[in-house]
């Protein structure tokens, strides 16, 4: 039962409980506790229903099942890379990345999955550190100021953030984003579970906005100076289908994802693993996935039906809406985000429909963003609690007609 | 039929008063606690637009554009400096009447509404869509679409706001933005939502 490192963390625990010297920390030692011990504090009163379940499994499940994306954000941001490279006729990779690859004597083949995925982790880590760790204090000063817990649901906004910022993205700004996602998507409304945006996609959106040259163009998704490439979407919008299969691209290799865009979000195919996961653990509501499906495919047949002569996005199928972009990465891991979406099981069927219309509606209309998956998300999370409010009136109509029938019935 | 179609989503959607223009923010902010609230000065709202841009329209093509009392046998005399205060005028008595409807018909909704009815005649968004109809050069078909159409947008958007607001309820929020200052954030960032259709062309 004990083990020196539960002595020793039950050794500090006067250090940080009310009077003691690290008070202003407890937070922080919370946090590390529960990160190895499952806290003892059980429900007291009254018989509720016993489950493991609990804030941390679902945040970690989240996180474990985003793990497919980084390996293949790994593999491809490196094999983009070393494609270019090859291409361009560069054999080591600029700056310290190439240093360190040299060292451990990792080539640049781009047919070589061990050195891709070697340059591209290279590439996701700083990243994700940089995330982590400036999200990391946003959420340790809110916790220790506001008195609250450090949570884990940090875990999953972090990595999800990182995932969806361009591979050459500098790092100043991958911080900047993280503080405004943390700070003004979730802290000032009181932290997890309280706000009313996704965080992650806050960032990401603040961003996109405050520097366009860097979160989307020709020139960021490939980590090679100088490479300039769009993405099968960015291509699509000019040419439609017909000119991404042009340039070489098959749908099989949108799905396996290796394609340019966005370090986590090209591949289909991991994502569907994650979606398998989750669903498979109901931490994510199948009724959002099938409800973003379900409105993308609606509407890009509707697009397809109605047909123009001038804009090729009207006649994208929808199994190239599908693979293209983050569309599966927004929906099987951002949309289902339970704090963001609508809360009652109908509302969380017309909120992903609403996801998966406007969507397509960004991408095939609007000739300003080639992507909408970011800003479908956010305009759905806007009203969420609307669709909430409008299924529970609903309900109590209903409830009300059915009781009031019953009383009548029974005066009669 | 297709423009006036498109110059109403395009009112709705893109133009949005609240969230692209920030107009109206006083009444936007202030009574967006409660959904079924919100929704009243929202049809209050459409309303009020649906009636007073195209009544100023009609006033501006005949009484006050340059050239417009020709009927009157007065070709020359240019009354657009009249504008400002024609339509405040205009949406003033506009408003007048219709509170007094709500109060004879739906006096629930005339108490839900209280000082904020009266203040329509003030708020930026209605004075806003008259505005934008003279510079825009409407005729009078597209002054209807766009009266409701502007109003409609901003109708939506305080839904939108209370609904955000109402969950906001069971939120933590730091002492010093309680109340309207965690309002401001939230509609800007619902402002960021709305980016979605910034760049649409109809």
């Amino acid at each position: 039962m004990s083990s020196p490192l539960r002595d020793y963390l039950d050794r500090l625990h006067p250090l940080f409980a009310k009077g003691g010297k690290f008070e202003k920390y407890y937070a922080v030692y919370e946090a590390v506790d529960t990160f190895f011990y499952s806290p003892p504090d059980v429900t007291s009163a009254a018989p509720h229903v016993r489950d493991g379940i609990d804030l941390k499994r679902v945040m970690i499940y989240v996180w474990l099942a985003v793990m497919p994306c980084v390996l293949v954000a790994c593999i491809n941001t490196g094999y983009q890379a070393n494609m270019a490279m090859q291409a361009m006729g560069i054999d080591q990779a600029v700056g310290w990345r190439g240093h360190l690859l040299d060292l451990f004597g990792i080539g640049h083949d781009p047919a070589n999955m061990w050195s891709n995925f070697w340059l591209g982790f290279w590439y996701f880590v700083p990243v994700y550190f940089v995330t982590f760790v400036v999200g990391g204090f946003w959420e340790v000063l809110f916790a220790a100021v506001r008195n609250h817990e450090v949570n884990e649901g940090f875990f999953v906004s972090s990595i999800l953030f990182a995932l969806i910022c361009p591979p050459t993205i500098p790092l100043w700004m991958v911080a900047l984003g993280i503080s405004f996602g943390i700070v003004i998507g979730k802290e000032v409304f009181g932290g997890t579970g309280k706000n009313f945006l996704n965080p992650a996609l806050t960032g990401r959106a603040f961003l996109f906005f405050a520097y366009p040259a860097a979160m989307s163009g020709d020139a960021v998704w490939t980590a090679v100076d100088g490479f300039t490439g769009a993405t099968p979407l960015g291509i699509a919008a000019l040419g439609g289908v017909a000119a991404v299969q042009e340039a070489g691209i098959s749908w099989m290799q949108t799905f396996l994802g290796s394609i340019q865009g966005s370090l986590g979000e090209t591949s289909t195919l991991a994502c569907l693993f994650g979606a398998g996961f989750l669903l498979l653990t109901k931490v994510a509501s199948w009724r959002i996935m099938a409800g973003v499906m379900l409105g993308m495919v609606a509407t890009s047949l509707l697009f397809n039906a109605i047909g123009s002569d001038s804009n090729p996005m009207f006649a994208m199928p929808w199994y190239w809406h599908l693979t293209l972009g983050g569309f599966a990465f927004g929906m099987i891991f951002m949309a289902t985000d339970p704090v963001s979406a609508a809360m009652t099981n109908t509302g969380r069927l017309i909120f992903g429909f609403l996801v998966g219309f406007m969507v397509v509606l960004i991408r095939v209309v609007n000739p300003a963003f080639p992507e909408g998956m970011m800003l479908a998300i956010l305009f759905a999370n806007i009203f969420a609690p609307l669709i909430d409010y409008g299924v529970m009136r609903a309900n109590i109509k209903r409830r009300k007609q059915r009781t009031g029938a019953l009383a009548a019935a029974q005066e009669a | 039929m297709e423009a006036l179609i498109n110059l109403f989503l395009k009112a709705v959607f893109v133009e949005n008063m609240a969230l692209a223009f920030f107009l109206g923010m006083c009444t936007f902010l202030a009574v967006s606690k409660k959904i079924s609230t919100a929704l009243g000065l929202g049809i209050a709202v459409v309303v009020v637009q649906a009636i007073t841009v195209p009544a100023n329209n009609l006033v501006y093509t005949y009484l006050l554009k340059d050239g417009a009392l020709a009927w009157a046998g007065l070709p020359e005399v240019d009354l657009s400096f009249l504008g400002l205060i024609s339509y405040i005028g205009i949406i003033a008595a506009m408003v007048q009447i219709l509170e007094m409807t709500l109060d004879k018909y739906f006096p629930a909704l005339y108490n839900a509404l209280g000082i904020f009815l009266p203040l329509i005649t003030v708020n930026c968004a209605i004075l806003g869509g008259s505005l934008f109809m003279v510079e825009r050069d409407y005729n009078l078909a597209e002054s209807i679409t766009y009266g409701i159409g502007s109003g409609a947008g901003w109708a939506l958007a305080i839904t939108a706001l209370a609904g955000v607001r109402e969950k906001l309820k069971y939120s933590d929020v730091p002492d010093g933005l309680q109340g309207l200052g965690i309002t401001f954030i939230s509609a800007g960032l619902m402002a960021l939502g709305f980016m979605a259709f910034s760049g649409v062309q109809l």
